[in-house]
C-alpha cells in the first residue's frame, strides 16, 4: 500500500499532465471514484484503532480536498484552453463579402414619380390613373384644343388604326377625374405619354405628371405658392426660386411656363441652363372655364389650377443624368446606380 | 419669329439694354429663345470702290484690282471673286483687319503675295463677314455707298437678332409692328410707326373682285399698279432687313410683299395682272379641282379650301400660296396687289392637309387683323412705286362681312381679378392697363366693358382679359401664397394590394426595374404572343416601333439582348406597364408586371457555388409576388405557351381567371432573338392581383408539434399539386403543414418513377396527441396517396 504522500504526489503529477477534460476526468475517477485509490484508503480506515482512525481520516480528507480543488483548477484551465482553441479555429476573414443575392432597384423614373407623389400626397393630392390609348374627346376636345390646333397634327400625335390615339399628355386624366369627382379636388396623375418626336432631347415615349386642384377659392397666387413649395421640397433647396412666365395652353387661362433656379449652378449660369440661370420645368395655369364646363363644373362657383411636368426632366436634374436616351436603354450598369 | 433689334427700335426704342428688354418680353409671353449677332465681330472693313480689274498673269481665276477706299492711296488687291468688276462698290478688309472665322480662329489681314502678285488687303463676300452661310461672290454694295465708311457703320451691323417663341394664340406678335406693340406696352416707351402715305391714284384702272365665300373672306382689298419694272434691284437696306429676319432676297416684287408681311404682319399677294382672266372670285374649291402652285407642285384640292379664282380657274389657295399661272415674273409690267382678311377658321389646318406651310398660312391660321388690309396695301404700293416705279390705281376695298370689322366686346369684373388672380388692383390701374393694350374701356357697375383690338383674336372671354391683366401687371408681382390646406385623406384600402408591395419582393430578389417602349417590333411580338388581335400605329416612327405591345416581354427581351451584347451576362429585369390588345373587338389596356432573368442565380461570390438560374428560381420570385395577394389562391398549371419551353412553362391562375405565365423562353426563340443563354420569363396581370385580406389572428397551439417524414415512390409524372390536393382532402385539421423536402430519381428507384420525401407537421390546438393518434393520421394520408397515385411507401 502506497503512502498517502506518495499517492498524492502521483495524483498531482497525473492531473497536471492531463491534456484534455476527458483525461482529467479519468484522473478524478482513478483517485476519487467509487473504487478510486483515495477512496480505497478511506475504506482501509476501519482496520485502524479509533484514535489512529480519526487522525488518518482527517489526513485523507484533507488530501482529498486538496485534490478536488486541484482538479477543479485544472478543469477550468483546460476549458479556457479549449474555448481559446475553438475561437481561434473559428475565426474568419470578416472583410470578405457577405453571402447572398444582389440588391435590385427601381428605375429613376419611378423613383422620381414616387418622390413627386409623396410631396403632393402630403399636400392632400390623390393619385389617379388613366388609359394610355385615348380618344379624341378626352385628349383634345374636352381640353379646349380645337380641331385645327397644331398639337393635333399627325406630326405630333400617334394615331391608331381604330381612330383612337396615344395620349399626348396626362391632362386627359384631369377630365376623367373631374367627370367622376365633385370639387373640391386635389389630384395628380403620372404616366406614359407619347409624341412622334425622336432626337437627342426628345423621346417618342416619356412620362408626365399632371396635377389639378379645384375649389371655391383657388387663385393664381395659390398655384404659385403650392408649386414653389413643391420644387423646394423636391430639390431640397430652401431658397430655390421659381419664375412664372406668361405662356399659352388651350386648357388653362391664364397660362404660365415655370422656371426654377438652375440646380446645377445655383443660378449663376452654366451649360445645363444655357447660361440663363433658369431651368424650364413645368407648364401650368388656371383651369380654362371651357374645360370646367366640358366636365360639368360651374366655372363661376369653382376655380382651379392645373400643371404638367416632365418626369424625365426632373429625374435628369435630380440625378444629374445628361442624356435622355439612357433612360430607355435599360443597361444594367445604368439601372444599378439608383439603389 | 426673328426680330432684328435695330428694326424693332425704329418702331419702339425703350431706354433698356437688349437683354433687359428681352427679359420683359420673355416674362410677358414672347419668350426670347436666342440672340444672334447679324454679322461676326470683324473690324477694319470699309466701303471701297474697285477702280480697275486686270487678269492675274499667272492664275486663271484671279484678278488684280486697284481699289480706292476714300483716301489718296490706291491699293492693289488680288481677288478671286467672279463678280468683281471695275466701278463696283464692295467691302474691303484693310491690312490689320480682323475677321473671326467659323472655327473660332481669327483671320488677320496682312500684306502678302498671291501667285507672285502683291495684295494689300482683301475684298470680302457676305459669308466672310458672317452675314450668310455661303456666298458666290463679293458683297455688291450700292453705287451710292460712301467710299471709306466703315462697313459696320454703313450697314448698321452692330445689331442683334432676337429669336422669339410666339405662342399659337399670339398671331398679332408675328410682325415687327406686333412685337413693337408688346415692347411699348411693357416698357411704356412710345410706339412710333413709320409714316405710311396714302397713295393717290394716278390711273383709274381697277380689277373686279367678287366675294362668294363671305364668311371665309370678309374683306378683300386690291389695287392695280401698271408699268412697273420687275427687273429693278431690291435696295440693300431692304435686303439687309429681310436677311436679318431669315428671308432671302429674290426679286423686288416678292421682296416687297415679304417686307410688308414682316413689318406689319399682313400677308399679301402680287398677281401678274395680264395673266388674270376676267375677274377674281373668292370661293371654296370643288373637290378634285387642281392648281399648280408657285413652286411648281400640282395640288388636288378639297372643298374645305378657300380659293382665289379667275375665269380660267384657281389662281391662288387663299392665304396659303399663289398659283404659277398668274405669278409675277421679271417680265411682269402690270400688277394686281391683294391684301385680304381671311377668317382663321377658313385657313387653319388647310395648308397642313396639303403638306404646306407658308409665312402667310402661319399668320392667317393665327389671325390677321381685319383692319390691316388697306394700310398694308398702301405700304406695299409705296414701296413698289419707290423701287419698281409705275402708276397705282385706286384701292378697291371689298367688305363682304362688316361684322369682321366690329371689335369684340368682353366683360371684366373687378371681383374676378381678386377671385382668379388673388390680387387686388385699383379700378383706374386696370382701366389704364387695358387702354395700353389698345382696348376701348367703359366703366360698369361691376368693372369694365372692353372693346378688344381686332388683332387680338385670343381675347374672347373674361379669363383672356384676366390673363392680360396678369401678364402686364407681371406674373412675378403676384404673390406666391402657401394656403392652409384642409386635410384630404387618400389612403388606399388595406384590402387592396399596392404596387409597391408587388415590386418589393422583386427588388429584394435582385431585379432592376426597366422602362421599355410601349411600341414594339411586330415580327418579334408575333412570336411571343401569336394569335392576338393587335393594335397598330398609323404613323409609327419606324417599322420596328409600329405595334402596341401585347406583352411586356418584347421590350424586356430586347433589354436582355442589349445587356448581353455589352458583357452583362447576369440580367434580372422587371417592368410594370400597360399591354394592349383587342378582345372581341374591344380595346383592352391591361396593366401588367413582368420579369426576365438570365445568367447565374446569384452574383458570383466566394461563399456560394455558381449555379445558373432555373425554372424554380423564377417561380420562387413569382410566388413571392403572389404572397402579397393574401386574399387569393393561385395555381400553377402545366399548360403550353407558344413562346415558352413546353416542359418548363406554367399558366398561373386563380379558380376563375388566368392571371399570367411563367417559364423558360422557348429554345427556338432564344436562337431567333440571338440569345446564347437560357432566359426565364414571367408576366402577371395586375387586375387580378388586387385583393388583399386584412389578417385575422388565430391562436398559436401551446402543445408540441410532431414531425413525420414519409418517403414515397410513384410515377414520375405525378404532379406535386396532385399530392397537395389529395392530402388537403383527407388530412384532418391536426395536419398543420406539409412540405416536399426531397425528390430523388436514379439508382435504387425504378426508371419512370421518382421518390418523393415529404414531411407532415401534426399538432392539435387543445392537447398533446398520443403516438397512436399520430400514426392513424399518417396512415390515412399514406393510404390516400397510395390509392390515388399508385405510390408505395419506400
Amino acid at each position: 500500500m502506497q503512502s498517502l504522500l506518495e499517492l498524492m504526489g502521483q495524483a498531482h503529477e497525473q492531473l497536471s499532465q492531463a491534456a484534455s477534460l476527458a483525461a482529467l476526468d479519468q484522473v478524478r475517477v482513478h483517485y476519487l471514484g467509487k473504487s478510486g485509490l483515495l477512496t480505497g484508503q478511506l475504506k482501509q480506515l476501519g482496520k485502524l484503532s479509533p484514535d489512529e482512525r480519526k487522525a488518518a481520516g482527517q489526513e485523507i480528507n484533507n488530501a482529498k480536498q486538496v485534490l478536488i480543488e486541484a482538479l477543479e483548477a485544472r478543469r477550468e484551465s483546460l476549458q479556457a484552453e479549449a474555448l481559446n482553441a475553438r475561437l481561434q479555429s473559428e475565426a474568419v476573414d470578416v472583410t470578405l463579402p457577405g453571402r447572398g443575392m444582389s440588391q435590385g432597384g427601381l428605375h429613376p423614373i419611378t423613383l422620381t414619380i414616387q418622390r413627386m407623389s409623396e410631396i403632393f400626397g402630403q399636400l392632400g393630392f390623390e393619385m389617379a390613373e388613366g388609359p394610355e390609348i385615348e380618344d379624341d374627346f378626352h385628349n383634345f376636345t374636352a381640353l379646349n384644343i380645337p380641331e385645327t390646333h397644331p398639337a393635333r397634327a399627325m406630326h405630333d400625335t400617334f394615331y391608331l388604326e381604330n381612330g383612337l390615339l396615344l395620349r399626348t399628355h396626362t391632362s386627359p386624366v384631369q377630365v376623367r377625374y373631374l367627370m367622376n369627382h365633385k370639387p373640391p379636388v386635389r389630384v395628380i396623375a403620372a404616366g406614359r405619354v407619347y409624341r412622334c418626336d425622336s432626337d437627342m432631347t426628345h423621346s417618342p415615349m416619356f412620362h408626365q405628371m399632371e396635377g389639378l386642384m379645384v375649389d371655391t377659392d383657388i387663385t393664381f397666387a395659390d398655384l404659385k405658392g403650392i408649386l414653389k413649395t413643391f420644387f423646394r421640397e423636391f430639390f431640397e433647396v430652401d431658397d430655390l426660386e421659381t419664375r412664372f412666365r406668361a405662356s399659352f395652353f388651350p386648357f388653362t387661362e391664364p397660362s404660365a411656363e415655370t422656371d426654377i433656379t438652375c440646380v446645377h449652378c445655383q443660378g449663376k449660369g452654366c451649360r445645363v441652363c444655357k447660361n440663363t440661370g433658369w431651368l424650364e420645368v413645368m407648364g401650368c395655369g388656371m383651369v380654362h372655364p371651357n374645360v370646367l364646363k366640358n366636365v360639368g363644373v360651374d366655372s363661376e362657383a369653382y376655380t382651379g389650377f392645373a400643371f404638367g411636368m416632365g418626369v424625365e426632366r426632373l429625374a435628369m436634374l435630380r440625378y444629374q443624368i445628361n442624356d435622355l436616351r439612357v433612360m430607355f436603354d435599360n443597361d444594367v450598369r445604368f439601372l444599378t446606380q439608383f439603389h | 419669329m426673328k426680330v432684328s433689334e435695330s428694326w424693332l427700335r425704329e418702331w419702339c426704342n425703350p431706354s433698356l439694354a437688349l437683354d433687359a428688354l428681352g427679359h420683359q418680353l420673355t416674362m410677358a409671353g414672347c419668350e426670347v429663345e436666342g440672340v444672334e449677332p447679324v454679322a461676326t465681330a470683324f473690324s477694319g472693313i470699309v466701303v471701297a470702290e474697285v477702280l480697275t480689274v486686270t487678269k492675274h498673269p499667272d492664275a486663271d481665276k484671279l484678278n488684280v484690282c486697284t481699289v480706292s477706299y476714300g483716301t489718296d492711296e490706291v491699293l492693289q488687291i488680288v481677288c478671286g471673286a467672279p463678280n468683281v468688276r471695275a466701278g463696283m462698290k464692295a467691302p474691303l478688309a484693310l491690312i490689320g483687319a480682323k475677321l473671326p472665322m467659323p472655327d473660332g480662329s481669327t483671320l488677320t489681314i496682312k500684306k502678302g503675295k498671291l501667285r507672285g502678285v502683291e495684295s494689300q488687303g482683301m475684298l470680302c463676300s457676305a459669308a466672310e463677314m458672317g452675314m450668310s452661310d455661303k456666298s458666290d461672290g463679293l458683297l455688291d454694295l450700292p453705287a451710292d455707298a460712301p467710299v471709306g465708311t466703315p462697313l459696320r457703320e454703313y450697314l448698321k451691323l452692330d445689331d442683334q437678332v432676337l429669336e422669339l417663341n410666339i405662342t399659337p394664340n399670339r398671331g398679332d406678335c408675328l410682325s415687327i409692328a406686333g412685337v413693337a406693340r408688346e415692347a411699348s406696352l411693357l416698357t411704356s416707351a412710345p410706339l412710333v410707326p413709320p409714316a405710311i402715305p396714302t397713295i393717290a391714284a394716278s390711273t383709274q384702272d381697277t380689277f373686279k373682285v367678287t366675294i362668294a365665300a363671305t364668311e371665309a373672306c370678309p374683306r378683300y382689298a386690291g389695287r392695280v399698279v401698271r408699268g412697273v419694272n420687275a427687273k429693278a434691284s431690291t435696295p440693300l437696306w431692304m435686303k439687309e432687313k429681310l436677311r436679318r429676319q431669315g428671308l432671302r432676297s429674290i426679286a423686288p416684287l416678292v421682296d416687297i410683299t415679304n417686307y410688308v408681311l414682316i413689318e406689319l404682319g399682313q400677308p399679301m399677294h402680287a398677281f401678274d395682272l395680264n395673266q388674270l382672266q376676267g375677274e377674281i372670285t373668292v370661293r371654296l374649291a370643288h373637290n378634285g379641282e387642281q392648281i399648280t402652285l408657285l413652286d411648281g407642285q400640282s395640288i388636288e384640292l378639297k372643298d374645305n379650301t378657300l380659293l382665289i379664282t379667275d375665269q380660267a380657274g384657281a389662281v391662288a389657295i387663299a392665304g396659303i400660296m399663289g398659283g404659277q399661272r398668274t405669278a409675277v415674273s421679271l417680265e411682269t409690267t402690270d400688277l394686281f396687289l391683294e391684301s385680304a382678311h381671311f377668317a382663321p377658321s377658313a385657313i387653319a389646318g388647310r395648308a397642313r392637309q396639303y403638306g404646306l406651310q407658308t409665312d402667310a398660312s402661319y399668320r392667317y391660321e393665327r389671325g390677321v387683323a381685319a383692319d390691316l388690309c388697306v394700310q398694308a396695301l398702301e405700304r406695299a404700293t409705296q414701296l413698289v412705286l419707290e423701287i419698281c416705279g409705275g402708276q397705282a390705281g385706286p384701292i378697291v376695298d371689298n367688305v363682304a362681312e362688316a361684322s369682321a370689322l366690329t371689335k369684340r366686346s368682353v366683360t371684366l369684373r373687378a371681383a374676378r381679378i381678386k377671385r382668379v388672380l388673388g390680387i387686388t388692383l385699383e379700378h383706374a390701374e386696370v382701366k389704364a392697363l387695358l387702354e395700353r393694350l389698345g382696348c376701348e374701356v367703359t366703366d360698369t357697375a361691376e368693372g369694365w366693358q372692353v372693346l378688344v383690338p381686332l388683332a387680338r383674336f385670343d381675347i374672347t372671354i373674361e379669363e383672356d382679359l384676366l390673363e392680360e391683366v396678369a401678364r402686364v401687371y407681371g406674373y412675378d408681382a403676384i404673390p406666391a401664397v402657401m394656403r392652409p390646406l384642409t386635410p384630404m385623406l387618400h389612403l388606399p384600402s388595406q384590402e387592396s394590394v399596392r404596387l409597391e408591395q408587388l415590386r418589393a419582393p422583386l427588388i429584394a430578389r435582385g431585379y432592376q426595374e426597366a422602362v421599355t417602349f410601349s411600341f414594339v417590333d411586330e415580327a418579334i411580338e408575333e412570336q411571343l404572343s401569336p394569335g392576338i388581335d393587335r393594335i397598330r400605329l398609323l404613323n409609327p416612327l419606324s417599322a420596328e416601333l409600329g405595334l402596341m405591345r401585347s406583352t411586356l416581354w418584347s421590350g424586356l427581351l430586347r433589354a436582355v439582348s442589349y445587356n448581353l451584347n455589352r458583357q452583362q451576362t447576369r440580367v434580372r429585369l422587371f417592368e410594370v406597364g400597360a399591354a394592349f390588345s383587342l378582345e372581341e373587338g374591344q380595346l383592352q389596356q391591361r396593366r401588367k408586371i413582368a420579369g426576365v432573368v438570365t445568367g447565374f442565380n446569384e452574383p458570383e461570390q466566394w461563399a456560394a457555388p455558381k449555379r445558373k438560374v432555373d425554372f424554380f428560381d423564377i417561380k420562387g420570385d413569382v410566388e413571392a409576388i403572389l404572397a402579397a395577394v393574401s386574399g387569393e389562391t393561385f395555381y400553377f398549371i402545366p399548360v403550353v405557351h407558344a413562346a415558352l419551353h413546353p416542359g418548363q412553362c406554367a399558366q398561373i391562375a386563380t379558380k376563375e381567371q388566368v392571371v399570367g405565365w411563367v417559364g423558360a423562353l422557348h429554345p427556338q426563340l432564344e436562337s431567333t432573338l440571338g440569345l446564347d443563354q437560357s432566359v426565364f420569363l414571367f408576366e402577371l396581370d395586375l387586375a387580378y392581383l388586387q385583393k388583399a385580406r386584412v389578417p385575422h389572428y388565430t391562436a398559436v397551439s401551446k402543445f408540441p408539434a410532431l414531425r413525420r417524414d414519409l418517403s414515397l415512390v410513384m410515377d414520375s409524372h405525378v404532379l406535386a399539386q396532385s399530392l397537395e390536393r389529395i392530402i388537403a382532402n383527407v388530412a384532418p385539421p391536426q395536419v398543420v403543414s406539409w412540405t416536399i423536402f426531397d425528390i430523388y430519381t436514379g439508382q435504387g428507384v425504378e426508371l419512370g418513377k421518382k421518390s418523393v420525401a415529404l414531411n407532415l407537421i401534426i399538432q392539435d390546438a387543445s392537447r398533446t396527441l398520443e403516438d397512436s393518434e399520430v400514426n392513424t393520421i399518417v396512415a390515412t394520408v399514406v393510404a390516400a396517396l397510395e390509392a390515388e397515385t399508385g405510390a408505395t411507401l419506400r
